[in-house]
């Protein structure tokens, strides 16, 4: 099933074009992995197509225009793990998780113990329970990390973007994480994720977007399109891609 | 531990609405305002005719009056300064942040230098206390960018400055033997200025504006993480904003017309909650409106004990306020 279509999005920021002439479809049980250069438009994208920028082009949501959408039945249908980031404030890793259920609520609402348990089994399912009473701004930014995916869990909807999750997590969490989305990904979800591995998009996603100066080098399958005269297009650098026995391929610079 | 807390904070609200209906200038003992309650209801008392009416007056014209002030000031600036606190996700912004204090000044001082009488001077007052923030917001229009909340508190520190500036022109051109010292006087805040009849009025407008900011704490929750992600958790983040800034503005505003410039508390009774019940703003918005209450009433009792005159409250706020914080500080539980 096709979740998202985007046609023609072009993107500026005071004079400074962002995004040309992105064209893409997203379908159920996707992992879209975003790569590209640090200022490529990578997050830009995810943001436009959250609804938090307005690009010009056409960008069609479970085949429904996005700018027909309001703000919280986006929310329903999207959810957002940011680069994790300092709060002033000292919220509970629950408090924030819970903030997942606002766009379930009414204005004169408060969250339910449904929307309470839904949080707590997200945050079961990340495997951070241990950490519900902790300060949010106190654990490490991995587990904040994971916090962030909890709560986007916790929202309810089927397509969660991510801005480059492993970031700050180590080794080992960061080959669980993949794991983990390879997991949800056969439950019906899906997602788009920027990332600047090339091995975490061959070990953990379908598809593949590059992003070079705004636009699309290529876009496709990981299989056919992450190759290594695209990697060197898209870094400057050279790389070999080694396939293993068992199917999986990785990639490592040449020097 | 979150009920228990509010049901205790509840309790001891009533008991100082209370107690501080016996403390004042007149003596009234503790037996003869139960005696009083007795007859007020239309129970049999011992209390003479002269004397109830006598109390029935100190109380309900003078006494209610200023202690229902307190509460509703108390409770307006410390839900307003938690308001502004997570919308600007700056723990350091108080009501004022945005010019309406300012404003407010000035258009009170302009009242009085231009010999008005009461009324008009609330309206002056109140109408300068929004015109304030509205030309803070207005500068924050003119440059656009993803940085908006700070441009907005540039919009409002700017805002404030003129209106300083405006308030020293006419302090400096105020007749010095009675417009400046009344001008002086009601900057430093004091619950003698409003008369029953201001203060009944304003009751359901502040209790109203209190209760919509506490209805919208949730969405302070997902603004405090900045506005990009509250957009991303469905918050129509524009116009949450935009009302969170009018009923905050217009709390704040009625506040001064209650009591002229009260500091202090807008600051640091959410300080104060956050240290004892967590970040969360759908506990601390309540939460504030209590303890803001409560502190405003307790320091206007100090008050009234040590002093025999009327002290601006303006000043007793800071001096009894420093060592609660200091002992909240060190007792702290939670984070801020």
């Amino acid at each position: 099933m096709k979740l998202i279509e985007a046609k023609n999005i072009s993107f500026s920021y005071k004079n400074n074009q962002v995004l040309d002439d992105i064209n893409f479809e997203l379908n159920e049980g996707d992992i879209l992995s975003l790569l590209g250069k640090n200022g490529s438009g990578k997050t830009t994208l995810l943001k436009i197509l959250l609804g938090i920028f307005k690009s010009k082009g056409e960008i069609k949501i479970l085949d429904k225009n996005i700018k027909e959408y309001s703000n919280k039945e986006l929310a329903k249908i999207i959810s957002y793990v940011p680069q994790t980031h300092q709060i002033p404030f000292d919220y509970t890793v629950f408090d924030v998780v819970l903030m997942g259920r606002l766009p379930h609520i009414g204005l004169f609402s408060n969250y339910s113990q449904n929307d309470k348990d839904i949080a707590t089994k997200a945050l079961e399912k990340v495997g951070i329970l241990n950490l519900k009473e902790k300060i949010y701004s106190q654990i490490s930014g991995g587990e904040r990390q994971l916090a962030f995916i909890a709560r986007a869990l916790t929202q309810s909807a089927k397509i969660i973007f991510m801005d480059e999750p492993v970031t700050g997590l180590d080794y080992g969490n960061q080959l669980k994480l993949l794991n983990f989305l390879k997991e949800l990904s056969k439950e019906e979800y899906t997602f788009i994720k920027t990332t600047h591995y090339p091995d975490h998009a061959l070990y953990a996603s379908n598809k593949v977007m590059m992003l070079k100066d705004g636009k699309i080098l290529d876009n496709g399958l990981v299989d056919d399109k992450l190759t290594v005269e695209n990697i060197n297009k898209l870094y400057d650098v050279n790389v070999e891609i080694i396939k293993r026995e068992n199917g999986y391929k990785f990639c490592i610079p040449i020097i | 531990m979150i009920k228990i807390s509010s049901f205790a904070l509840i309790v001891i609200l009533i008991l100082m609405i209370n107690i501080s209906l016996f403390l004042g200038q007149y003596q009234i003992s503790f037996n003869e305002y139960l005696m009083f309650l007795k007859k007020l209801i239309g129970l049999n008392s011992l209390i003479d005719n002269e004397k109830y009416e006598t109390m029935k007056s100190i109380i309900f014209d003078i006494r209610l009056p200023r202690i229902i002030s307190a509460v509703l000031i108390g409770a307006s600036l410390a839900v307003a300064g938690a308001s502004f606190q997570a919308m600007f996700v700056n723990p350091l912004v108080s009501p004022g942040i945005l010019g309406v204090l300012s404003g407010a000044s000035f258009g009170a001082a302009l009242g009085m230098i231009l010999g008005l009488n009461w009324f008009l001077i609330n309206l002056s007052t109140f109408i300068f206390g929004i015109l304030a923030v509205f030309f803070a917001i207005t500068i924050s229009f003119i440059y656009s960018s993803s940085r908006n909340m700070i441009i907005l508190v540039l919009g409002g520190i700017i805002s404030s400055s003129l209106f300083s500036a405006l308030l020293s022109i006419i302090k400096y051109g105020a007749d010095t033997n009675d417009v400046l010292p009344a001008i002086t006087y009601w900057l430093m805040g004091s619950l003698s200025f409003s008369t029953s009849s201001i203060v009944w009025n304003l009751t359901i407008p502040m209790l109203g504006g209190i209760l919509i900011l506490i209805f919208f704490s949730k969405y302070l929750n997902a603004l405090s993480l900045g506005d990009e992600e509250a957009k991303a958790l469905g918050v129509n983040t524009k116009l949450i904003k935009l009302i969170i800034i009018i009923v905050a503005t217009l709390i704040s505003a009625l506040s001064v017309i209650l009591a002229g410039i009260i500091g202090w508390i807008g600051l640091i009774i959410p300080h104060i909650t956050r240290l004892i019940f967590g970040a969360d703003n759908k506990v601390i918005l309540p939460m504030s409106a209590l303890i803001g209450a409560i502190f405003l009433l307790l320091v206007d009792n100090v008050s009234k004990l040590i002093f025999s005159f009327e002290i601006p409250i303006g000043i007793v706020t800071a001096i009894i306020g420093i060592p609660i914080f200091i002992f909240v500080l060190k007792n702290a539980k939670k984070g801020f």
